[in-house]
């Protein structure tokens, strides 16, 4: 199990570090690199003398993001189905969600700010328009790979669409449905920062802005650093909820194991 | 007198291919009494599947009339054990779960539905299995735990598309006579696909043998065998005398 661990996390922690070491030696090497690039130890030290204002920032980023991610897996959910309902709702819809992710999001920003204020809010409808689209194709797609015999079957049952939907297309997407959100889940936190880029009384985003006016640097890069550090542990939480929720998925990717070993292993592929 | 549990009465069917229609099925008769094991063979492609999806009202038929208990002007989906060539066991349920898959199209209780699944895994032999995913059963469990969710939907009539095609003999075999035990203790009716003549003549009371496409019923036999069937009455003079007229038949009909 460990062994397993640091087999497929090894590789990248190695990567890291020899690049982080390279960094640091370039920069004590040439020291007036260290004025537009610090170090990552000054970066370091630069988090933790900041760390009770970097935690009190970071604490509304986090709820802008979750509360984010929580309406647009409904809004995808929701849109998914409607995607499904006919071939003539699928063709009405889906034009009209691929030209709203063209919409570029940083200019929205500005808007929202006049619209809904210093809020909450806008961050978390920034976040949802980051993130709803990813959920809400891929948990289509899930729903349009049911197994024609299988809706046979159910049709032989005398099974209506909502318990064809329920009993075996929602559940079958399920899959489909966390590969959406894994990605979304990465977008989340980076949307939340551009909402805040514009304006807000507190969070990462503004933070960050403030930072890089009055010239600090390196407390730019550790909010940076942090903001990485959330992202993968919303992509984290993510494969966790995925695991527990689908231990049938992870058994099914190991024919005829044994039932207990289900589910404990970290990428088993 | 009781009416037949199925009833098929002049039913065709043809299909669009392009500009042209494709004759399937010529007008098929065909009947099912109450309890009577009764087997359809035929050369691949030649439409019996079709004929199926018929009797199980997933299309209608061009023109004729399909009956089950005598009734032929109301919807017959849901009204029959339809189990498909695959399993197509939901990889999400578990053994007893898939099981209950009918009873909660039915929206039978849940409590209920799992009280009467268990029962029926015990009975036929896989309670064992109950809680394990389909991934990790064998080929031939994953026949029987169709089957049984097929029973427990609708035991009285069942409609079985090759069940055990995909099987090795050893395991075809093993299946066969636990189809017959099954059978003998819910008095099903039962309308079985197969193009394995010796499958056929094991198992059934009646055959019936189809044409290439467009299908017809080429011959009717009555297997005149004593119950509960064994293996080695495969070996009975006039059984082998069958088998071979069956296979020269359909030997004629196989389209290379």
């Amino acid at each position: 199990m460990k062994l397993r661990w640091l087999a497929s996390y090894g590789p990248a922690f190695v990567l890291t570090v020899a690049l982080l070491a390279i960094w640091e030696l370039a920069v004590r090497a040439d020291l007036s690199l260290a004025n537009f690039l610090p170090s990552p130890s000054s970066i370091w030290s630069a988090l933790s003398l900041n760390w009770g204002v970097i935690y009190d920032n970071t604490i509304p980023t986090l709820m802008e993001t979750v509360l984010g991610l929580f309406v647009s897996t409904a809004l995808g959910l929701l849109l998914a189905i409607l995607l499904d309902l006919s071939s003539w709702s699928r063709r009405a819809i889906y034009p009209l969600l691929i030209t709203s992710q063209t919409v570029p999001l940083v200019a929205l920003a500005p808007l929202m700010l006049i619209w809904f204020g210093f809020g909450i809010m806008p961050k978390v409808i920034i976040v949802t328009l980051y993130c709803f689209f990813p959920i809400a194709v891929a948990t289509a797609d899930g729903l349009a790979s049911a197994e024609p015999d299988l809706l046979k079957l159910l049709k032989s049952m005398g099974a209506s669409r909502w318990q064809t939907l329920w009993l075996v297309r929602l559940p079958g997407a399920l899959p489909s449905f966390y590969s959406g959100l894994r990605i979304a889940a990465t977008y989340s936190v980076t949307g939340a920062i551009v909402g805040e880029f514009v304006g807000a009384e507190k969070g990462l985003g503004i933070y960050m802005v403030t930072s890089a006016n009055s010239h600090a640097i390196p407390v730019v890069f550790a909010t940076i650093f942090i903001t990485a550090i959330l992202s993968l542990a919303f992509f984290s939480l993510v494969n966790i909820m995925e695991r527990l929720t689908l231990p049938w998925y992870h058994a099914s990717r190991l024919p005829l194991q044994d039932a207990s070993s289900m589910g404990q292993r970290p990428l088993a592929r | 007198m009781q009416s037949p549990k199925l009833l098929v009465q002049g039913v065709s069917k043809s299909f669009r291919q392009g500009s042209q229609w494709l004759e399937t099925l010529r007008p098929i008769d065909l009947e099912v009494a109450p309890g009577e094991f009764v087997s359809l063979i035929g050369p691949s492609g030649c439409g019996k599947s079709t004929l199926f999806n018929i009797i199980a009202g997933l299309e209608q038929p061009d023109s004729g009339s399909v009956a089950i208990d005598g009734d032929e002007k109301s919807q017959r989906t849901g009204k029959t054990g339809y189990m498909p060539q695959q399993p197509l066991l939901l990889p999400w349920r578990s053994v007893e779960e898939n099981v209950m898959l009918g009873l909660d199209v039915r929206r039978v209780p849940r409590q209920q539905a799992r009280v009467q699944a268990r029962e029926l895994l015990k009975h036929f032999g896989l309670s064992d299995f109950a809680q394990h995913y389909p991934a990790t059963l064998s080929g031939g469990m994953r026949q029987r735990v169709a089957l049984l969710r097929t029973v427990l939907f609708n035991p009285k009539f069942l409609l079985l598309d090759e069940p055990f095609g995909a099987l090795d003999a050893l395991t075809r075999l093993s299946c066969q006579m636990w189809l017959l035990d099954l059978w003998q203790e819910v008095h099903a009716s039962v309308l079985f696909i197969t193009h394995d003549v010796r499958e056929a003549i094991l198992l059934s009371d009646r055959i019936y043998l189809m044409s290439a496409r467009p299908a017809q019923i080429l011959r009717v036999a009555e297997v005149h065998l004593e119950r509960p069937r064994r293996a080695a009455q495969l070996a009975d003079a006039e059984v082998v005398q069958l088998e071979q007229e069956l296979i020269a038949l359909l030997v004629k009909e196989q389209v290379l």
